[in-house]
């Protein structure tokens, strides 16, 4: 009989433990599971510098070049373990890192507010929709000439080049978002009486933001890309940055030092990466829209 | 004399929850416009139970939205006297991005409830959908049949006492129907609820409605209405719910072959 309440509750009950994933059982100790996972997640990535290496050893020893142009591993990572101890590597990592931070914060408040303006008026979108897109399509170093002629040799010139690169994908990231929040949460929402600024705070800016992160990342790598650039193209005067090692090392024919530097730079965009890459899984874990 | 009057219109506004007056509601203008719904009168008492049926085209879902308030009729009025209105959607719409006791704070949080409050209330309609301690699970994690009833539990968050459903169960199984029907007839009672459930099964319409009214498409108008008699809680396989949801269904039938070529 399904009036009465207590039968009710064991078959709504039952019903739930059934349709519910039995709970995962495993007879290891968690700390040997953890260790497990992140050795799974280490060793190929080990493996894959290990060919690296050896591939980048062999073209040496196969004397394609002579070594003073193209050093094996066995000297350049000596070198880059000297660099990375010296205060002055330091200082031009910190100048680096100052500049292509305080350039992707520009680009971002850029981006949002461009992004915000195209989602909420319907003529600036026919307007500038297409020609945001088409500034994700450009490469960014063909501003440089002009940048250099509006702010002379400076760092407003490189800040204005990776607003420039960076600023587009953010705002198409921003754009899609919210263009792509499910109708059919918007009518929940306002089914619920979501209006005004709680209608952006508590469903829309939320829902954007898996595709935001996207667009951040490809915005960061527009911004890193521009910013290299423009430190080996706008030298400033005794300013000591990654991009101004990498041209002295090359004036001096220092390819140790180049290499070294290559592989920071290498470094510091793996590690972003790393970090956007985490952000994107873990937001896709929240939602439950991951495999694992 | 004036106040024999007034008690009368009170009285009346007390005892019918919706009433819907001759509305229609045409979506776009000139030769591309279309008629969706076309004088439709409907009138639910307080506490009722009303099923709607109707093929494709009958303008179930602008029907409710229009007792949502979410759009105006061409013409006629809608009056809900006051009540307060809630939906539910075949899909349960729940924000991935909250925890289950998130997604019911959220009509609180549109009305201004104290965030204390917020929680004791997550906790006693949880206890009502019978999903007590789901509060920190995240909408993935539930099987489709409890995510409708956390849609049920975040409709109810908003205070109101009417209920509008839009083929709520039209994405589960025939069990988790079933059981879902028991659900909602007990939380209609317990809560003294108005509900308009719209709903292409006939059966479904005549397990749970005490009224079933039977749409035309294009434009959508009422056909006809049938009163459900029998016992509540009726069982959905019993030969009194077929024999009507038959009698039913041949009415449909001749309404669907009216639009053949």
């Amino acid at each position: 009989m399904p009036a009465d309440p207590s039968v009710q509750d064991r078959q709504v009950q039952g019903l739930d433990a059934l349709e519910m994933a039995p709970p995962r059982r495993s007879d290891r100790p968690a700390a040997v599971r953890v260790a497990a996972r992140a050795w799974a997640a280490t060793w190929p990535k080990l493996a894959a510098v290990a060919i690296v290496l050896v591939a980048w050893q062999a073209v040496v020893w196969s004397g394609w070049r002579p070594v003073y142009v193209l050093p094996g591993p066995d000297q350049v990572l000596p070198r880059l373990f000297t660099e990375v101890a010296s205060a002055e590597f330091w200082e031009a990592f910190r100048v680096t890192m100052r500049r292509a931070l305080t350039g992707f914060a520009l680009a971002l408040t850029v981006g949002v507010l461009l992004g915000l303006a195209v989602t909420r008026f319907r003529l600036l979108r026919v307007a500038i929709g297409s020609l945001i897109t088409g500034l994700q399509t450009m490469p960014s170093i063909v501003w440089f000439p002009f940048a250099m002629l509006l702010y002379g040799i400076s760092e407003s010139a490189i800040m204005f080049v990776i607003v420039l690169g960076a600023a587009p994908s953010i705002a198409g990231g921003l754009t899609s978002g919210i263009d792509y929040v499910s109708p059919q949460l918007m009518r929940a929402g306002q089914a619920m009486g979501l209006r005004g600024v709680q209608r952006y705070t508590l469903l829309i800016v939320p829902a954007a933001l898996p595709m935001f992160v996207s667009g951040l990342k490809q915005g960061w790598a527009f911004a890193w890309r521009s910013l290299m650039a423009g430190e080996l193209l706008v030298i400033i005067n005794q300013q000591n940055s990654i991009g101004w090692a990498l041209s002295q090392a090359r004036q001096f024919n220092d390819s140790e030092g180049l290499l070294a530097y290559v592989l920071i730079v290498l470094c510091v965009g793996i590690v972003i990466d790393v970090f956007f890459n985490w952000a994107d899984r873990s937001i896709r874990r929240r939602w439950g829209v991951s495999a694992s | 004399m004036t106040a024999t009057t007034e008690s009368i219109s009170t009285g009346t506004a007390r005892a019918s929850a919706i009433e819907i007056d001759h509305i229609s509601k045409v979506f776009g203008e000139g030769t591309g416009a279309v008629t969706a719904i076309d004088g439709m009168s409907v009138s639910v008492r307080a506490r009722e139970f009303v099923a709607i049926v109707g093929a494709s085209g009958c303008g179930k879902s602008t029907l409710l939205s229009l007792v949502a308030g979410l759009a105006g009729p061409t013409t006629g009025t809608v009056d809900v006297g006051g009540h307060r209105v809630a939906m539910m959607f075949q899909e349960s719409s729940l924000f991935p991005w909250l925890t289950i006791g998130g997604n019911i704070e959220v009509p609180m949080r549109v009305n201004g409830v104290p965030k204390a409050r917020r929680r004791e209330r997550v906790a006693e309609l949880l206890d009502l959908v019978r999903l007590s301690g789901f509060a920190r699970k995240r909408p993935h994690q539930l099987s489709g049949g409890m995510r409708q009833r956390v849609a049920l539990a975040r409709a109810l968050a908003q205070d109101a006492d009417v209920l509008l459903m839009d083929e709520p169960f039209g994405a589960l199984d025939a069990m988790t129907r079933d059981i879902l029907h028991d659900e909602l007839e007990r939380i209609w009672r317990e809560k003294s609820l108005t509900i308009m459930f719209v709903t292409h099964n006939v059966r479904e319409a005549v397990r749970l409605g005490d009224r079933v009214i039977l749409l035309s498409s294009r434009p959508g108008r009422v056909i006809e209405e049938f009163a459900v008699e029998g016992e509540r809680p009726r069982r959905i396989d019993s030969a009194r719910i077929a024999s009507q949801a038959a009698e039913i269904t041949d009415r449909l039938k001749v309404e669907v072959s009216r639009h053949a070529g």
